[in-house]
């Protein structure tokens, strides 16, 4: 029971994070390596303010607009660019910039981890398992932002666009879509959501290392291919799936040091059954 | 029999054998060098590291540069090779007493496994493109990394005890090796799998209608590639020990990413160049930068790989670069000592073969105010 609570809360994490892969996939048509870093910096804003001022609240909304801003900042700088150039050229860029902002983070603030002190919530019982509350805020509130995102690409005029942009630029642009700034918000959009699932990821593991962002990057983006790349319902589903598998595997002894090598076993086997992923949409490639 | 003697003679050519025999002549220079006890101990090592940085940049530089596929496994390949190759090596050394011979084999033993995974990684790559293929690559060396991590006959965690070979004859093979591996892959790029091989890269639907297998070339470079970074795994295991997991990381395949790169995507050349000036300066930062200064390496790994890509791939750029070129310089002298007109905006020379589709969907295109949307416009960029 608390394997499955602890995987559930981890599978909100990485489908937060999945998200922001899988918009800006859908969107852009790039992979953004440097999206698990953007945790990192998130990670090291709420540390820094939590240090400066004491309040936890502050220390989030700060760490919010931080990697809202950093994610914009990278999308002009970097990937703006290099629009209409090759997938490849883009990608290797992405993970210039994802260690490009190791690399600043290691010169700030050292190679060694920092631990945090994060308000404790406690447990509660119920019945006979204690659950962390902080494993259930994780699912309430990794609930809501899932389900206000859906809302906000589902009814408003912005998040229309988006869809439209995902569908077909060329056109998008004909009907009068801003694509350059749909571009820029869903990168801000995605920037936010990893700053809330670094507040989640510093509330399981108070810890923070410059490359505190890569390895749940690599396991999101293995969440958001699962699910369908560019698909938002496929990223969440991925995202509980992975957390989920993770968690079990680490309860069992036997198998718990090859958890990676299963993870990431899956995510071969499922390219190779069925590469657009469990709810991605056919793309027939034109010539 | 004749006739192919003649062609062979038609096509040599010193600048097609240039790599090779100045990478030998170096070589020799520096085995010299060494007898005569010039070089020492550190340098020697340093030649060893740069030997197998050239063999994986230059694999690497297969997939990447010439079938334009994007690996992240690498160092993965390379890990295989390590370990296989070592483990084999004292298994061998019971049974032979030349230690060259067993070397050899175990090269040969860590090359195939590695391949053989390579073949298994090949498989994705044929249903995949681009930015899945990458993170197949990404998770096949994780995997690896993970596996060997908790195999107790590889030491675990502690790594492999490997015997490490004589420092003086090891970077002398080494070299033998990078030249095998040079003329090797130079042959196969100007042969006509090659050709095949940059033609899947420009477009594979085009390469296909063609009638070039692509199944059979995508998988043939991976393999090819992996063979290689097999071997350099090998020649690193008898370089160090003991062969640690932890080496192999993501990290290590960037860096081979950014040899490739820096030294440019499809020249061998620029590998050999880059794989080297990278090498040397990580083994001169190694001793100067310690603890949080170590970064700066990060940092300008990152730079490196942020700025030329971007200049070489701009959109914007292009006109710039076009104009600034020392190719197009020399052309243009060439042409006015001839008393030839060039004409910049016409390359009759170079036929578009396919039409960019996504430069023309780009949202980044100047918007020209001046045309109003009745009159027909006929702009170079429509026509093509």
């Amino acid at each position: 029971m608390s394997t499955i609570m602890d995987g559930l809360s981890l599978g909100a994490i990485y489908a937060l994070i999945a998200l922001g892969y899988t918009m800006v996939y859908g969107i852009a048509k790039m992979l953004n390596f440097a999206h698990g870093d953007i945790i990192m910096v998130g990670a090291y804003a709420i540390l820094t303010t939590l240090e400066l001022t004491g309040n936890p609240y502050i220390a989030i909304a700060v760490s919010i607009v931080i990697c809202t801003v950093s994610g914009i900042v990278i999308e002009r700088l970097a990937y703006k660019p290099l629009r209409g150039a090759s997938p490849l050229a883009v990608l290797i860029t992405a993970i210039g910039v994802s260690f490009l902002l190791q690399a600043i983070a290691q010169l700030i603030y050292g190679s060694k981890s920092q631990s945090i002190s994060l308000p404790d919530f406690g447990k509660v019982v119920i019945g006979k398992y204690a659950i962390n509350v902080s494993t259930i805020i994780t699912l309430v509130v990794g609930g809501l932002i899932m389900a206000g995102l859906t809302l906000f690409v589902k009814k408003t005029n912005t998040g229309r666009a988006m869809q439209a942009v995902s569908e077909d630029r060329g056109a998008a642009l004909l009907m009068g879509v801003n694509v350059n700034r749909i571009i820029m918000i869903t990168f801000a959009i995605g920037s936010a959501l990893a700053a809330f699932a670094s507040l989640f990821y510093l509330m399981q593991i108070p810890s923070i290392t410059p490359t505190l962002g890569s390895m749940p990057g690599i396991k999101a983006f293995t969440a958001a291919v699962i699910g369908g790349i560019g698909s938002i319902p496929g990223a969440m589903l991925g995202g509980v799936l992975l957390g989920l598998i993770e968690k079990i595997c680490l309860s069992i002894p036997a198998i718990s040091p090859y958890t990676t090598a299963i993870e990431f076993s899956l995510l071969i086997i499922i390219l190779l059954v069925k590469p657009i992923g469990l709810l991605g949409k056919q793309i027939r490639e034109k010539v | 029999m004749s006739n192919f003697i003649s062609n062979v003679k038609k096509q040599f050519k010193f600048k097609h054998i240039a790599t090779w025999v100045i990478v030998a002549a170096v070589a020799v220079v520096l085995v010299i060098m060494s007898e005569s006890g010039l070089l020492n101990r550190s340098t020697i090592g340093l030649l060893s590291r740069i030997a197998y940085s050239i063999i994986l940049a230059v694999s690497l530089n297969l997939v990447v540069g010439f079938l334009g596929e994007l690996s992240l496994g690498h160092a993965g390949f390379m890990c295989l090779g390590a370990y296989i190759g070592t483990f084999v090596a004292s298994l061998l050394r019971e049974s032979i007493d030349n230690k060259l011979l067993v070397l050899i084999l175990a090269m040969l033993v860590g090359g195939l496994v590695a391949a053989f995974f390579g073949f298994i990684i090949g498989l994705p790559a044929l249903r995949l493109k681009g930015d899945y293929l990458a993170i197949v690559t990404l998770a096949f060396g994780e995997i690896v990394r993970n596996i060997f991590k908790n195999l107790e006959i590889f030491g675990g965690a502690m790594g492999y005890n490997s015997k490490t070979y004589n420092q003086k004859d090891l970077f002398v093979i080494a070299f033998v090796v990078v030249i095998i591996v040079l003329i090797l892959t130079q042959n196969l790029i100007r042969s006509k799998h090659g050709r095949a091989i940059t033609a899947i890269r420009d477009n594979e639907i085009a390469a296909k209608a063609m009638g070039i297998n692509v199944t059979f070339y995508k998988l043939f470079v991976f393999v090819v590639a992996a063979f290689f970074a097999g071997i350099a795994g090998v020649i690193y295991g008898h370089f160090t020990t003991p062969v640690l997991y932890t080496t192999f990381s993501y990290n290590y395949s960037i860096e081979i990413l950014v040899m490739v790169v820096l030294g440019g995507m499809g020249s061998i050349n620029g590998s050999i160049i880059a794989a080297t000036l990278i090498t040397v300066i990580n083994f001169v930062l190694q001793s100067k930068l310690s603890g949080g200064l170590a970064a700066i390496r990060l940092l300008v790994y990152a730079l490196i790989l942020i700025f030329v890509v971007i200049f070489n791939n701009a959109p914007a750029l292009k006109p710039i670069k076009e104009r600034f070129s020392i190719h197009n310089l020399k052309e243009k002298r060439i042409a006015k000592k001839k008393g030839t007109i060039v004409d910049d905006a016409a390359e009759w020379n170079r036929i578009e073969t396919k039409v960019k589709m996504d430069s023309i969907l780009t949202p980044d295109l100047p918007h020209n105010e001046n045309v109003t949307p009745d009159k027909e416009d006929k702009s170079p960029k429509e026509v093509k």
